[in-house]
């Protein structure tokens, strides 16, 4: 390796990876071999070869790469690093459209219990982690990931912080989420909602993570800006929380070593606390804060505006991640959780709606002076119409944390028309606008194939979301008002199974609903493909951006 | 100095932001969670809550890992309807040996925090493989494998050893004689039988699924919901002593 002057060596990353690799190759052999049961031996099978890949692709790329490694800056210009953000917008849009097409499943058999075909792999109690996971953590996360590491290149006018670390994130990440979806059909679960993968997924998450923010921190501490843009703030904060909120939530002892299963080392109260702690705050900074900073960059990119009110974001900054963390106890009101414990969440949840709304102006209003592109750009009109879902759901949130409407929404289908609410008009159309404008820009083409199919994809997701969210409304507040009512007699008027089947029709305008959700989508994915494949290129390098402020 | 200068300081620093991020994002869970676990009248004082006997603890693996909890809540809300229709409201201290907990948060199927004994077992053999021949329009789906999935005896103490660890008061003697025991509930012949109902105060002995042979997974999952709900005595718990 050591060789006289100009030639090229091997970086210590370069070969630190490949023995780590090497080793954890050899470790998940050794874990296949000794396995307790099926799907801890397939896991770690996998892992070793993953492991191996990686010592291939390692050093494969060594032996492909100039001597040099990129430089930082090319001509006085940085030299952004694109192709980490191209593989997880690739992979985004790859989990999305299987995260939905699972929803849709789960969706079909709550209307037709035949489709569980009496199979474990398939049944609705296995596949419904599986969506939620798909999509929040596999769609949204890859997004997140895509978008931040743009971002921040952008806005602090520096190449992206490390050789192979953005690599090692952005692929890493997505093993996780293969590791977890595939543990789901298995069996695989710790059964803690939104952290279902089991204690050696999170331990590779963690390691993950790490690099994440490490990366993303370096990369703002090299900056060529004296200020961190606001989106930053934000995507500082739901990675630093998550990681709080992941290491919180998870501490578990396994069985054994060469075994799938442990226990959460938090038990019965304790548990649903920490629970829904990290639960809800897995909305507030994975799904909330981390699509904020999509906010806070693309609309004003967008548009070609400035944000409506500096202050006003680092108001909304500041009071927006205070409030959040207070938030989880509405998951629990009537619980056996303390009384005390559920008014302060109530008490939160209400307060919250103002920073929340104040975020939603400050994203509507930077429209000012452009509200006109609104008829002319799709993309546009996709985000701004994520931030009044989102200011939809960020009222319905806090209502429906009051102890009275919650004692006749919670358990009810209310809950999940409000998630999706959240989920598919703010998370999905902030996400789709985003790819929408960044497939483009990291693909350097001088714009999308076709904004008539984002036209169509705007309005067959609208028509989608339409249906969902108030199929959902209908049938959850109908399911509670029959739980409680009672006959002249004073008897409860309606078995539970009535009530079930009262839910039928709904079921199938849900799916429905789903469904155009799901064609949308396809179309974006068709779109975007087209986009790469035959779009013009841009001639010039694009301007560096000016910052905000 | 005005406070948007001031402001600047994060702004401007990564580190400090980061700092100051984690401090305000540590308050609300600290007050909310720290306090749960000191404050004496978090849990009620009641009598008769004890771990799960090892073929329980097998079914309630099979509850979790089917995903059970996302349609059943196991947590009666003190509210007039849910009383009268599950039973009295849960307390703390019945879920307080559950790692994980399983209250649930959507109820498409109804709560199971007090089904058992509910049901016969027969009931629940047949409900399990089909919910449609019991309850026509159910929309839950068929579990028929179940029945063809032993439970293992052998690993079943290693699993209540973790639990220990972590807190559930399992004795030695009740690790000791873990795999016995786990065959020993689901078997009415078994010699074991005695010394078994002694170590779990109000454990049911049956042959949950009515077939011979070591336990199968329909076995433990019945035996579980078989239990829930029963192990207090509501006739002599003091409420008034609990009221928090």
């Amino acid at each position: 390796m050591s060789q006289p002057s100009i030639s090229k060596s091997m970086t210590i990353g370069e070969s630190g990876l490949a023995v780590v690799f090497a080793a954890t190759a050899f470790l998940c052999v050794i874990a296949s071999a000794k396995a307790l049961d099926a799907p801890f031996a397939f896991h770690a099978a996998l892992g070793a070869a993953a492991s191996v890949a990686a010592v291939f692709c390692i050093i494969n790329r060594y032996f492909e790469r100039p001597a040099a490694l990129p430089p930082a800056e090319i001509n006085g210009r940085p030299n952004y690093n694109m192709g980490p953000i191209k593989f997880s917008s690739f992979m985004a849009m790859f989990w999305g459209i299987a995260g939905f097409l699972v929803g849709l499943i789960i969706a079909s058999q709550l209307a037709w219990p035949a489709l569980n075909f009496d199979l474990p792999w398939i049944q609705f109690g296995r596949l419904r982690p599986l969506h939620t996971s798909a999509v929040i953590f596999a769609f949204g996360g890859n997004v997140l990931i895509a978008t931040s590491f743009y971002v921040v290149q952008k806005s602090c006018r520096v190449r992206l912080a490390g050789d192979l670390a953005p690599w090692f994130v952005v692929i890493g990440y997505n093993f996780f989420i293969l590791v977890a979806g595939t543990g789901y059909l298995l069996g695989v679960t710790q059964s803690k909602e939104y952290a279902e993968p089991e204690w050696y997924a999170d331990l590779w998450l963690t390691i993950v993570w790490v690099v994440y923010l490490l990366v993303f921190l370096v990369t703002v501490i090299k900056r060529k800006e004296p200020h961190i843009f606001v989106a930053n703030w934000f995507y500082l904060a739901f990675i630093v929380t998550i990681a709080v909120l992941h290491l919180g939530n998870n501490p578990a002892l396994p069985v054994s070593v060469f075994g799938s299963k442990s226990y959460v080392a938090w038990g019965g109260i304790q548990d649903a606390m920490f629970q829904w702690w990290y639960g809800h705050n897995a909305v507030g900074f994975f799904l909330t804060a981390g699509f904020l900073a999509i906010m806070y960059y693309f609309i004003p990119k967008r548009a070609d505006r400035p944000i409506y009110s500096y202050r006003l974001s680092i108001i909304h900054f500041w009071a927006l991640i205070f409030l959040y963390i207070w938030a989880g106890p509405h998951h629990l009101h009537y619980t056996a959780l303390p009384d005390w414990t559920q008014t302060l969440g109530m008490t939160f949840s209400i307060m919250l709606w103002m920073p929340s709304w104040g975020g939603m102006i400050n994203g509507l209003m930077t429209l000012s002076g452009a509200w006109d592109k609104l008829r002319t750009d799709p993309v546009l009109r996709m985000l701004v119409v994520s931030v009044a879902f989102y200011g939809m759901s960020t009222f319905e949130g806090p209502m429906m944390s009051i102890k009275v409407v919650n004692s006749l929404s919670h358990y009810t289908d209310w809950t999940i028309g409000h998630v999706h609410s959240g989920a598919l008009g703010w998370v999905g159309f902030v996400s789709f606008g985003a790819l929408y404008c960044l497939v483009p820009w990291a693909w350097n083409r001088k714009g999308l194939y076709s904004l008539k199919l984002v036209n169509w994809h705007f309005w067959v997701a609208t028509l989608g979301i339409v249906l969902y969210i108030s199929a959902m409304w209908v049938s959850g507040i109908l399911q509670g008002l029959m739980w409680r009512a009672y006959t002249s007699l004073g008897f409860l008027e309606y078995s539970f199974i009535e009530t079930v089947e009262a839910m039928h029709p709904f079921y199938i305008i849900r799916a429905a609903g789903g469904g155009l959700f799901l064609i949308g989508s396809l179309i974006m994915a068709y779109n975007l493909w087209m986009t790469v494949r035959v779009g013009e290129a841009e001639v010039q390098m694009p301007v560096a951006l000016q910052p905000a402020e | 100095m005005s406070f948007w200068t001031r402001h600047q300081i994060f702004e401007k620093n990564s580190i400090i932001l980061i700092v100051g991020i984690l401090l305000v994002i540590s308050i609300g869970g600290l007050v909310e969670i720290t306090p749960l676990f000191y404050l004496k009248s978090t849990i009620e004082k009641v009598d008769g809550v004890r771990p799960y006997t090892p073929l329980e603890l097998a079914g309630r693996n099979v509850y979790v890992r089917e995903g059970c909890y996302l349609c059943h809540s196991q947590m009666i809300r003190p509210l007039r309807d849910e009383v009268e229709r599950y039973g009295h409201f849960s307390l703390a201290a019945e879920s307080m040996f559950d790692h994980p907990f399983q209250w649930g948060s959507k109820r498409t199927g109804p709560d199971l925090a007090r089904v058992g004994a509910k049901y016969s077992d027969d009931w629940h053999v047949t409900h399990l493989i089909n919910p449609r021949a019991i309850v026509p329009q159910s929309v839950m789906p068929g579990y028929p494998f179940l029945s063809q999935n032993e439970v293992d005896p052998d690993t079943i103490a290693d699993h209540m050893r973790t639990l220990r660890t972590v807190g559930v008061p399992y004795t030695d003697d009740q690790i000791a004689n873990a795999g016995a025991d786990l065959k020993a509930q689901a078997d009415p012949d078994n010699a074991g039988g005695d010394a078994f109902s002694k170590r779990y105060a109000k454990a049911v002995v049956r042959n949950f699924d009515g077939k011979t042979g070591t336990p199968t997974e329909m076995d433990a999952l019945i035996a579980y919901l078989q239990m829930l709900g029963t192990l207090v005595d509501f006739k002599i718990y003091n409420e008034k002593a609990n009221l928090r």
